[in-house]
């Protein structure tokens, strides 16, 4: 086993998007204090943000909230106060992170979340995102509308009456966001900003192809975060188009130069579900002190899909915006196509392995994980480890049941690997 | 209580059905009907009248129950998934749902949209079909799409049986379905006028019976129970009166529905196998069928936790219904790990308490045995109502 490296975040970029996201979150806070701009409460899985960019309207996403509280490690409290509202302990500690935000004044420790003008809930996928917007709108009391994403039930495709079906609602929310920014939709303006998100997302997917090099330039879970608040919060903007073109340039850079975020890459893994935020350094220790690298991950897939092909179309605004809720994204994929996604990490990435942390609040990743182990390990022959935990509530974490899995998962690897019978990727 | 031939041989029928995890009432159907289907509906709600108008029987796929010991399920779905997603799997790993042709699942939570996919992948010989419930009932849109929804269906029965489904004959199961769910209702309003005379457990047991045997079948069963339940000399008791929320999916053991009326409650009413009995009113009988199925289920169906209806709070329902019906209070029966219903818990307890309606909380699994200390949480919550 290599020596405990003391890992850390890569490069420029990360300071850059330290920079971008508090500039963000001073957005929100001023927001908060003048009411204005209007704010748009969204969920992340393929949001329809160019339009409510294109109305002025300010994107504020209770999910990003959520996580920058876990990673401050100051989510309990919140967590707390909503069960003391009589949520469940086994309801999705996102949600009751973010309802016990909004019952504390919106005061979150990196700045203040405005009160809504619209709560749009985009529900690509996740159900609970129903729950969490239906439970805002009772509180906020806020403009509400429920932009309804079919499931993808074809194995191809997304069938041409729900592109039809999500167009017509889309048109119905351009009409309130009108009423409520008081002007009409600029349709060039939109246009614009969906040729904007066109171009980060390709360097987006520029990117993560990189990461098929040996060493990888990026870690594309641990790293891959830093690159995901921008991509999200600020996508269809100038800034976010300038920040991804810096990453891009960045890891272009690390890939001609051979170095990754380890000092000796030993282990290729693809890590399938969302990180533990409150405890993520931690976590990606347990790996790093074994010299493994996450090449590919399931996780930087739920906004959208751009490495496999998606990319905004300014001519079509509406109906490109209802393609990457449809379809272009992860969540809105049933359990099978996320096996197919990962298989084709495990092949084209040159992966060793599969790690699935199987997260008790997000059941849209976790619920038959069991399954998916079962598919990998035994159909397929690729080692693949399970371990649990959850991504905002730390009294779900064990450090030490961790480490033992995680060591004993590589230990196994690592007999492998001496008796020359590991899996060629 | 009198004990006439109805409770000694419709009752102890229905109950052997219903706790009969082999499904052995389907599979005789099946020996009978060698050319029909069978297809599975998975809860909350499943457009059963196209599965009847294209000559199959609509099946209720509601887990295990108390009777499946879960072997092989658990190394799929972790500690933390509800019991019905694990039980109906171990349902179909341990074969007992090879009398299947096809099953459907529903838009109505995270782990059944996965099951539905562990099921297409461990059982490839089984149609499943995914139905995407609108989730955006003030849409104009919304009809136009769940018809649109229905149609897919409809190709997939017609598929499943090798017969195409006419507008005529799911008409006509629109016709018979409509008289079903009348007598449905009459038994509900039977139980809130009387309830001594018709325990929820006898009930719950009837209705259930009615998911595995045909409509036919089952009507006259109803009918049989309406005429002789109102006879019954049954003395009615120092009870409360409370509706029951939050079991709309899994359901709870027929003994934990027996143990929580004897601690002291009439049930009233109660979200039990609320997919059979979706429709507020009747399915319209003229017009586009299919149309009438989509309209009903976004203009005329109950208000539940796994429907998200932005045109009014569901909490205002709870406390409607609740005065309405001149309960006393209401009796949360969330299976455990049950999101919607764990959600759902925060607004309507917020909801009663600003009404000042008394609740309480109660979480089962279906494979629960002993029901002692849901017995003692009821009687003490009952004491504190009667006597406090």
């Amino acid at each position: 086993m290599a020596a405990d490296p003391k890992t850390s975040y890569q490069g420029r970029i990360h300071l850059l998007q330290k920079e971008l996201m508090g500039r963000y979150y001073q957005e929100l806070t001023a927001a908060a204090r003048d009411g204005s701009p209007p704010a748009a409460y969204m969920l992340i899985s393929g949001n329809p943000v160019e339009l409510v960019r294109a109305f002025g309207m300010l994107p504020v996403y209770p999910e990003v909230n959520a996580l920058q509280i876990a990673v401050k490690k100051q989510a309990l409290p919140y967590i707390l106060k909503a069960e003391e509202l009589g949520y469940s302990v086994d309801n999705c500690a996102y949600v009751k992170a973010d309802i016990g935000l909004y019952f504390s004044g919106r005061q979150a420790p990196f700045g203040t979340i405005p009160e809504p003008a619209l709560i749009l809930c985009n529900y690509v996928g996740c159900n609970v995102y129903l729950n969490w917007f239906e439970h805002l709108r009772e509180y906020a009391r806020a403009e509400v509308f429920f932009l309804d994403i079919p499931f993808v039930r074809d194995p191809m495709a997304p069938r041409p009456e729900d592109l039809a079906y999500v167009v017509a609602q889309l048109r119905e929310l351009i009409s309130v966001c009108e009423r409520i920014t008081g002007r009409p939709l600029d349709w060039e303006y939109l246009r614009h900003i969906c040729a904007l998100s066109a171009k980060t997302g390709q360097l987006w997917a520029q990117i993560k192809h990189l990461t098929k090099h040996v060493p990888c330039p990026l870690d594309a879970y641990f790293d891959a975060v830093t690159l995901m608040g921008p991509l999200y919060c600020l996508r269809g903007s100038e800034e976010g188009l300038r920040f991804f073109e810096e990453a891009y340039r960045e890891v272009k850079e690390r890939t001609e130069l051979g170095l990754g975020p380890l000092p000796e890459e030993r282990y290729r893994f693809v890590i399938e579900g969302p990180p533990p935020w409150p405890y993520l350094r931690v976590f990606r220790d347990l790996f790093s002190r074994w010299g493994a690298v996450a090449v590919a991950s399931t996780y930087s897939t739920v906004g959208g899909l751009w490495e496999f092909g998606f990319a905004h179309d300014p001519d079509h605004p509406l109906e490109s915006i209802a393609q990457h809720m449809l379809y272009w994204n992860l969540t809105n994929r049933d359990l099978l196509r996320r096996y197919q996604q990962i298989r084709r990490y495990v092949q084209e990435w040159g992966a060793h392995a599969l790690v699935i942390h199987s997260v008790k609040s997000c059941r849209l990743f976790s619920a038959g994980q069991g399954d998916m182990r079962e598919y990998f390990s035994r159909e397929l022959g690729v080692p693949t480890l399970l371990v649990e935990s959850d991504l905002e509530d730390p009294r779900y974490f064990s450090e030490a049941q961790m480490r033992n899995r995680i060591d004993a998962f590589f230990e196994a690897l690592e007999h492998r690997r001496l008796v020359g019978a590991e899996a060629r990727p | 209580m009198s004990v006439s031939t109805f409770e000694v041989d419709v009752l102890a029928r229905c109950r052997e059905i219903v706790e009969d995890p082999a499904f052995t009432a389907v599979r005789r159907w099946k020996e009978a009907h060698p050319y029909q289907k069978v297809v599975g509906c998975y809860p909350v709600y499943s457009p059963i009248e196209l599965v009847h108008a294209a000559g199959a029987l609509p099946v209720g796929i509601i887990g295990g129950g108390n009777q499946v010991e879960i072997a092989h399920a658990d190394a799929r779905f972790q500690s933390f998934i509800c019991s019905i997603v694990k039980s109906t799997l171990e349902l179909g790993l341990t074969g007992r749902l090879d009398l299947l042709d096809g099953i459907f699942f529903h838009s109505i939570c995270d782990p059944a949209r996965n099951l539905a996919a562990v099921f297409a992948r461990n059982f490839p010989n089984l149609r499943v079909e995914y139905i995407h419930y609108p989730q955006n009932l003030a849409s104009p849109t919304a009809v136009t799409y769940f018809r649109a929804e229905l149609e897919r269906i409809r190709a997939a029965l017609a598929e499943i049986t090798g017969r195409s489904i006419a507008d005529e004959a799911l008409h006509d199961s629109i016709v018979l379905y409509n008289r079903w769910r009348t007598r449905i209702r009459h038994l509900y309003e039977l139980r809130q006028a009387a309830p001594e005379k018709l325990p929820a457990a006898e009930a719950y047991t009837l209705l259930r019976a009615g998911t595995l045997m045909p409509v036919e079948e089952h009507l006259p069963l109803l009918e049989a129970a309406l005429r002789k339940i109102p006879g019954r000399t049954a003395k009615r008791q120092d009870r409360i009166r409370v509706v029951v929320e939050g079991a709309f999916c899994e359901q709870p053991p027929v003994d934990l529905i027996a143990a929580i009326e004897q601690a002291g409650c009439y049930l009233l009413d109660d979200d039990l196998l609320l997919g059979w009995r979706w429709f507020t009113g009747d399915v319209p009988e003229d017009g586009d069928p299919l149309e009438a199925l989509a309209t009903s289920y976004i203009d005329r169906s109950v208000y539940c936790g796994t429907k998200h209806d932005t045109r009014a709070p569901k909490a205002a329902h709870l406390v409607q219904r609740v005065r309405a019906l001149g309960a006393d209070a209401v009796l949360f029966l969330c299976a455990k790990f049950c999101e919607p219903a764990l959600f759902d818990y925060a607004l309507y307890r917020r909801a009663l308490e600003e009404a000042g309606i008394p609740h309480l909380f109660l979480e089962f699994e279906e494979k629960m045995w002993i029901f002692d200390r849901a017995r003692g949480e009821v009687e003490t919550f009952v004491e504190s109502m009667l006597f406090g």
